[in-house]
């Protein structure tokens, strides 16, 4: 396979694969995405438990490796392929060229070491510095981060710091090789929504001051909003939807992608309508549906969607930029559904405005619930 | 009761846990201020939110209220009757009449107990339903009534995903028909397409049992969805307590306006990149700023601020809020993305 | 920090009286055990007990007796006076220290440098053949009875009984000081004996907490930070993983101090358990309350020692 990557690409991952085999079957977390991140671009990756996300981002970095991952396909990062280096170079790469921060900041940090050590020591590993340098650098990363008085909270211990200040402290941490691209997996989840706004401002300027490219993973939508230029939206191992931040919130071209969206309350919407679930829950990864993955849940499925699997395809609307869906309806039916369902109507009456036939029920409605 | 009485009132509930130290002999040196003075009332029917980030009192003021923790002072009125002096069988009494959903649905039922069995064990508790076969007939139409298979009765926790078993926490509240359900963060920990079912499932049996509810959470929108009135804490004291419309609308306390523009939008139209941030962290509930406690955090601080606490004021709309400089009319717009959004059209 | 220590210190100190009292409280009731009896010898007329009991302070009420025992103790580290051996007791076991010393650190250092590699190794290598064969050996080891460890290793490898002439056998011991390589030699069987259990353990253990650790965020923040396998292992791994061995390791320590009863017996090595059995044989109960109580004291000290050590180690644990 080429390494080529499409002028201002970092990463481009193409059919990416990962399975675990198990006890119970082989476990497919993510099957066969494809996405591109360009320099200093935003990326989010929007999905819920078992969509694969984490998975995925893991294995940019040869971190599923451990637990026994077969993984296929090929990670490209400027000019590199992740998944055929040698272990030494990809370990060149952790840290260094590509860094990570995580969900939860008081178990991602070692409890026993100082934050400062565990700072310095993320330098050292990858370029010759004394102590006293790295120690220095590490109290200016410190205080670029935004943490107050950090001669002294340099030597302290995580669990002497709080929430917001234990994830500022891992940013600062990932950030101190300077590296082309950040993954950040959910890191202000566990956070207040104060400390969240805090972090993702900070996040912003500094994806901006360094010139970093980011990939945010989350189930948020409204934290994708805030900070993604462009969104892909995985379910069950699989991107089912991909566009730019406007256009994905104006026009969604697939079921999940409004189910998502007219499930969640909102700040501004009418009060006392009810929300709209999506019925059912995610499949199992083991043994997944027939067709499209998601046609067990999904409003507007027809019988044949049981049988085709559709692959993730230009939506075709006009202006609207690089915008994909893995769904088998034609864009007219999806406007209208959409229309419809944005109106406030029910799944069913954009059914109707669809013009999709009347007499098919999701399995997911008779019978199981999440 | 009807609907537009009292349930349940607060009054000045304070909960101080203390600290001590000492090498020989620990005395005490302070206390973390968890509640620090706490007024509300509930109507029967009715749905009060609280809401506040960590540290701001909400689930202790919640355990205060179904007495799983002791008041240090202050009163919790029960249908006008205090409840914090109970003991025996007329604690157990009041019981009955209140009941919890906790957030965790992996770590607050028991593993070892089939679903049955733990549905079950209010009635166990309490000595209801004692007729043959009419335990298990109740249970299982609780389980039918919250979505779950009937039959999956001898099943054990483990074998149902989070949403079920937040279900199952349901359930087992709703057993003895209490008048009082307090639900402490009951879907954080699901996922978003989960979270709405579950919802959903809450403002049914509202209805239909004519529950009332205490719902507690940090997600500012699940809050507006479910609740009548919203309460915001912060640091063991309530700052604003208005119906949602009005909060939501108009808040008044700057804190409420932080919580709010910090709130991401699902819209990239309205996410801007230049909203008030509250900078800092929360303080240490054993040791609150003077004055107002939200003082060393707030953009509009005067020097009143610092020295005189505010009490809960009037300012129209139902709304009550304890703030010198309160949020005017015309500051909304800037604060709020939704209320700019809302301008534009 | 040092609030921490203070407190552990002073705990100690209760503990050490509280252990002193129940010492004397558990000889003093036992039946039997009349030390004029026994001063006395096989002929003592009640004349001559009577007179002995006098001597010994026996007829005094019951906190004076004690208020003399701790005095003793405590300001002329005076245990007690041994008749069988016509020695003070303190006298005795200070001399059968070396040996239990010499067997306990030897015993400690072989089974801490066998034990953590293969319990290292068993936690990488996990459900390998490796691990599984390091892992049925070790429940082998922890199974066996030491005293039967040590007659099958002295009838295997005794070079006086046994069927392959490698070590010294059993009688053998020798002070340090008096001929070191001898003493050397004659340890190095009973060295491995002792071990052999507590080596399988500890290995059981650091597989067991290393495994455990390994699952920890921390521990992929470290792989992500680009840190080569053998580090994440060996710098974070083992870090955290090392605390709970700690624990154990004094305490294990402390308890052979006080005498490994079974193994001294095996091969006749004169330390003070060899010391405690011999005088439990003959009665000798002032021997016997004072291994019991040098025994406690080395307890104690470990557990202060340990918890020390065990702050230090975790700093979450320093704030209490």
């Amino acid at each position: 396979m080429s390494t080529e990557q499409p002028a201002g690409a970092l990463l481009s991952v193409e059919n990416l694969s990962v399975q675990f085999p198990t006890h119970d079957g082989v476990v497919h977390a993510v099957d066969g995405i494809s996405y591109t991140v360009d320099r200093a671009a935003s990326i989010g990756i929007v999905g819920e438990s078992g969509s694969g996300k984490t998975v995925a981002a893991l294995t940019l970095l040869g971190l599923t490796v451990t637990q026994g991952a077969i993984v296929t396909g090929q990670i490209l990062f400027d000019g590199r392929d992740l998944l055929t280096i040698s272990k030494a170079e990809l370990r060149h790469i952790r840290g260094n060229e590509i860094a990570m921060i995580f969900q939860d900041p008081l178990s991602s940090l070692h409890p026993q070491f100082r934050v400062g050590a565990q700072i310095v020591e993320a330098m050292r590993i990858h370029r010759s510095i004394t102590r006293a340098a790295a120690r220095t650098r590490a109290i200016e990363l410190l205080e670029l981060v935004g943490i107050p008085d950090p001669r002294r909270r340099v030597d302290q211990y995580p669990h002497e710091f709080s929430g917001g200040m234990r994830q500022r402290a891992m940013i600062a941490m990932s950030l101190s090789n300077e590296p082309k691209l950040l993954i950040a997996d959910e890191p202000t989840t566990a956070l207040d929504v104060t400390v969240q706004a805090q972090i993702l401002a900070l996040l912003e300027r500094l994806r901006h001051e360094l010139g970093m490219a980011m990939i945010m993973i989350t189930h948020d939508l409204g934290v994708v909003a805030q900070i993604a230029d462009r969104i892909n939206v995985m379910y069950a191992g699989r991107i089912v939807e991909s566009a730019e931040a406007r256009p994905l919130f104006s026009s969604p071209q697939h079921p999940y992608t409004w189910g998502l969206l007219r499930s969640i309350p909102t700040l501004d919407g009418p009060r006392g309508v009810e929300l709209l679930p999506i019925p059912g829950r995610p499949p199992s990864m083991i043994r997944r549906p027939t067709g499209c993955f998601f046609h067990p849940r999904c409003a507007y499925a027809l019988p044949s969607h049981s049988t085709i699997d559709p692959p993730l395809s230009d939506v075709g609307l006009e202006g609207g930029g690089d915008h994909r869906a893995a769904c088998l309806l034609d864009a007219a039916q999806r406007q209208a559904a959409w229309a419809a369902l944005k109106g406030g109507g029910t799944p069913e009456q954009a059914r109707v405005a669809a013009g999709i036939e009347q007499d098919v029920v999701p399995v997911a409605e008779a019978e199981i619930v999440g | 009761m009807s609907p537009g009485d009292t349930l349940v009132e607060v009054r000045d509930l304070v909960k101080h846990f203390p600290i001590s130290k000492g090498i020989i002999i620990k005395h005490k040196v302070g206390s973390v201020r968890a509640v620090d003075g706490v007024s509300f009332e509930v109507k029967a029917g009715e749905t009060l939110g609280i809401v506040g980030e960590t540290g701001c009192g909400k689930s202790t003021t919640a355990r205060l209220i179904t007495r799983l923790l002791e008041v240090t002072s202050g009163e919790v009125l029960f249908e006008g009757r205090d409840i914090t002096k109970l003991k025996g069988p007329d604690l157990k009494a009041i019981r009955r009449e209140m009941q919890m959903i906790f957030q965790d649905p992996y770590s607050s039922l028991n593993p070892r107990k089939t679903v049955g069995a733990i549905i079950a064990d209010p009635f166990v508790i309490h000595g209801l339903e004692t007729g043959p076969g009419e335990r298990k007939k109740r249970v299982q139409e609780l389980m039918d009534r919250v979505g779950l298979n009937p039959e999956h009765y001898n099943r054990y926790p483990h074998e149902f995903s989070g949403g079920q078993r937040q279900r199952i926490g349901v359930a087992r509240a709703l057993a003895l028909k209490p008048k009082l359900i307090i639900a402490d963060e009951p879907v954080s920990a699901l996922d978003v397409s989960i979270q709405a079912q579950i919802l959903n499932l809450l403002r049914e049996l509202q209805r239909e049992f004519g529950l009332t509810m205490i719902f507690i959470a940090h997600d500012l929108a699940v809050v507006r969805h479910m609740c009548d009135r919203v309460a915001v804490m912060y640091l063991g004291k309530v700052v604003e307590m208005a119906p949602s419309d009005a909060l939501y609308s108009q808040p008044r306390h700057r804190y409420t306006g932080a919580l709010l523009s910090a709130v991401p939008v699902a819209d990239p139209e309205l996410a801007t990149r230049e909203r008030h941030l509250l900078g800092g962290d929360v303080p240490s509930p054993a040791n609150p700023p003077s004055g107002c406690r939200f003082h060393p955090r707030c953009s509009h601080a005067g020097p009143i601020c610092s020295t005189q606490e505010p009490a809960l004021t009037e300012m129209g709309q139902g709304t009550v809020a304890a703030c010198h400089f309160p949020i005017a009319d015309d500051e909304v717009g800037d604060l709020l993305p939704v209320a700019r959004g809302r301008e534009r059209l | 920090m040092t609030g921490f220590i203070i407190r552990r210190l002073l705990w100690g100190v209760v503990l050490l009286i509280a252990v002193i009292a129940v010492t004397f409280m558990i000889f003093y009731l036992l039946p039997s055990v009349n030390p004029a009896i026994l001063r006395a010898g096989r002929n003592g007329s009640p004349k001559i007990i009577a007179e002995i009991s006098k001597d010994l302070g026996l007829n005094h009420p019951i906190y004076v007796q004690f208020w003399n025992y701790i005095k003793n103790i405590i300001l002329h580290g005076n245990f007690g006076y041994s008749y069988y051996y016509n020695d003070p007791v303190g006298g005795l076991i200070a001399n059968r220290l070396p040996a239990t010393l010499s067997l306990t650190v030897g015993a400690a250092f072989l089974w801490i440098v066998v034990g953590v590699p293969v319990g290292i190794i068993s936690a990488i290598k996990r459900r390998t053949l490796l691990d599984r064969a390091a892992m049925g050996t070790a429940l082998v080891f922890v199974s066996a009875p030491v005293f039967w460890l040590g007659l099958i290793a002295l009838y295997v490898f005794a070079n006086d009984i046994g069927q392959f002439h490698v070590f010294p056998g059993a009688g053998s011991y020798v002070g340090l000081t008096v001929n070191p390589l001898k003493w050397f030699e004659s340890l190095l069987l009973p060295w491995m004996v002792l071990s052999a259990t507590s080596t399988a353990i500890y290995a059981r253990l650091v597989r067991g907490s290393l495994l455990q650790v390994m699952g920890e965020d921390y521990i992929r923040t470290a792989r992500a930070k680009g840190l080569s396998e053998r580090r994440v292992i060996l710098k974070h791994g083992m870090r955290s993983a090392i605390t709970p061995l700690v624990t154990v390791l004094g305490l294990d320590i402390a308890g052979l101090l006080g005498g490994a009863i079974l193994t001294e017996g095996v091969f006749d090595i004169p330390g003070i358990g060899r010391l405690n059995i011999d005088a439990i044989g003959h009665g000798d109960v002032t021997i016997v309350q004072g291994t019991v109580l040098v025994a406690s004291i080395f307890i104690i000290v470990a557990n202060i020692l340990v918890d020390i050590a065990y702050a230090f180690l975790d700093p979450r644990v320093r704030y209490e």
